[in-house]
């Protein structure tokens, strides 16, 4: 817990291992106040970054509930999400979109948390099925997160239980057509927010066993 | 053979053609899967997704430091895919389009070969993950294997011609097809072709990035820019060996039609291999290369010696 590695550059951990005064370095989001003046270069590049971005989501294969099983056919001859330029990633390193497939027990959560925070900036989250926005059928569960986005950003919802894969492909260019308008925040949000994040996921996760920030 | 041109402007030439090595890589890249696609049924990607991708890599934000051989082994990667580029003729007959060729090239790039693997191997050990060792034991492993029928091509060739010049290796086989060495030594040619598919790493020989097992073998900590930097290595890696597998069996070239066209057969070989097989383990991929390929190397080379 009380883990301190100097050489990672952005979240500097209190002495005693908890967020309390923890401090987030710059380099690591920009604030605001930290934007650069929008000249009229960077407004293009940052357009054909945002594109290049869009056509090049790589998920992450890590399915945390039944939902995953609405994942497959996305992959098969039928949907073909390889041709919008949708492929899975097997590491969190190498992966920018984060699924968060169907329920999400507490134990899973912790799981969650670790891959999306490992992921390279930016990185996006979706939300699918209806247990993500409010439990869905695990309402009066006790062992199952209701509001995903008390823990993490979510950027997309694709309500339904299941949703379809014609409504995952629809979601999926939603969230592309949100990342080509620079509006598709939620990792700057997950940073800026940090505190009140941790302080959400510290109350459910009473094992923590892990670092405060994991990179 | 002496240059034709100044050494800057032949220089600058070279370094065009390292680009042009490394688009011609993506879109080989981006082709395959989109026919992949047509196999499955599928539209399959762009051809210019993989283009698409790399610039993604290079806008995402490196998040991880694990030392500077980490930061290196791409570096070691995109020279050891250079290094072969540079000192290989890509088109005999146009001055600007043969590069630094000198007698005894042959052995270099042989070195060149492994260079960038054995720098990847350091590198990703440093990554700290399991996955990459494991990737790494494997690949070298595999490696060890595939050397000696792909050297024995390569001394086979060289024993026919009398040099290990490449530029007089391609001009021995300049008489028309049957003077190619696939077909003056088909033997060899065999060899070094089952080695190629183990080099690409193409079923049944991709246990090292086996996707289902180690999730992406050594470079499974590689992100954002090294990741895109390895990416760019491994596509002029790719076009370099299917040029040097042009330039030494199939007769090299002295067209640009030419040139596409062979080293498009050349990459494939491999796609049409492993479309077919499954993949070997470890033990039964090395048994299969020390075994088949290259017993059928040392016959090429008594062959040539006979």
């Amino acid at each position: 817990m009380t883990e301190t590695r100097l050489d990672k550059p952005h979240v500097t951990i209190a002495p005693d291992g908890s967020l309390d005064h923890a401090e987030i370095e710059c380099g690591c989001f920009l604030g605001e106040d930290e934007m650069p003046a929008p000249l009229p270069f960077n407004e293009a590049m940052a357009k054909i970054k945002n594109w290049v971005r869009a056509n090049s989501l790589n998920i992450i294969a890590y399915g945390t509930g039944c939902g995953a099983i609405e994942m497959r056919p996305l992959g098969t001859s039928r949907f073909d999400m390889e041709r919008i330029g949708i492929t899975m990633a097997p590491t969190s390193r190498q992966s920018n979109v984060l699924v968060v497939s169907g329920y999400l027990s507490v134990k899973t959560l912790k799981r969650v948390i670790r891959a999306y925070e490992q992921m390279p900036m930016p990185k996006w989250t979706v939300g699918l099925g209806s247990c993500t926005i409010d439990g869905g059928m695990y309402w009066d569960s006790y062992n199952t997160v209701k509001q995903v986005d008390r823990y993490l950003p979510l950027d997309i919802y694709i309500a339904g239980c299941m949703p379809r894969p014609e409504a995952l492909i629809a979601g999926f260019k939603e969230l592309m057509e949100k990342i080509k308008r620079g509006e598709a925040n939620g990792w700057n949000e997950y940073l800026q927010n940090l505190d009140t994040y941790k302080a959400n996921q510290r109350k459910v996760i009473t094992d923590w066993g892990m670092p405060a920030y994991n990179w | 053979m002496e240059l034709q041109l100044p050494i800057l402007e032949q220089a600058l030439w070279t370094a065009l053609w390292v680009f042009a090595a490394l688009l011609y890589g993506l879109l080989l890249n981006g082709i395959i899967r989109k026919i992949v696609g047509r196999i499955q049924g599928r539209i399959g990607p762009p051809i210019w997704q993989p283009v698409i991708d790399l610039l993604k890599q290079m806008f995402l934000r490196t998040s991880t430091m694990h030392g500077i051989m980490f930061y290196l082994a791409p570096i070691f990667r995109a020279v050891g895919g250079i290094g072969i580029l540079v000192f290989m003729p890509i088109v005999v007959g146009v001055p600007i389009l043969e590069n630094f060729g000198a007698s005894g090239d042959l052995l270099l790039i042989m070195y060149f070969f492994f260079f960038g693997q054995l720098g990847m191997a350091l590198g990703a050990g440093e990554g700290g993950h399991p996955y990459s060792p494991i990737g790494i034991s494997r690949g070298l492993s595999q490696m060890t294997a595939f050397e000696l029928p792909f050297g024995l091509a390569m001394i086979a060739v060289a024993a026919q011609t009398g040099s290990f010049s490449i530029f007089g290796i391609v001009e021995a086989q300049q008489g028309g097809w049957t003077d190619w060495y696939l077909f003056q030594n088909p033997l060899a040619g065999l060899a070094a072709f089952i080695a190629l598919v183990a080099m690409n790493m193409y079923a049944p020989f991709n246990v090292v990035g086996a996707p289902q097992e180690v999730p992406v073998g050594p470079r499974t900590e590689y992100n954002a820019m090294f990741l895109s930097l390895m990416m760019s290595g491994v596509s002029v890696f790719t076009v370099a060996k299917c040029i040097l597998f042009m330039n030494l069996f199939l007769g090299g070239t002295t067209t640009i039609l030419g040139f596409l066209v062979k080293t498009f057969i050349v990459y494939f070989w491999t796609v049409f291999v492993g479309a077919v097989f499954p993949r070997f383990r470890v033990e039964q991929s090395i048994r299969f290369l020390l075994k088949w390929p290259a017993l059928i190397g040392i016959a090429g080379v008594a062959m040539v010696l006979a």
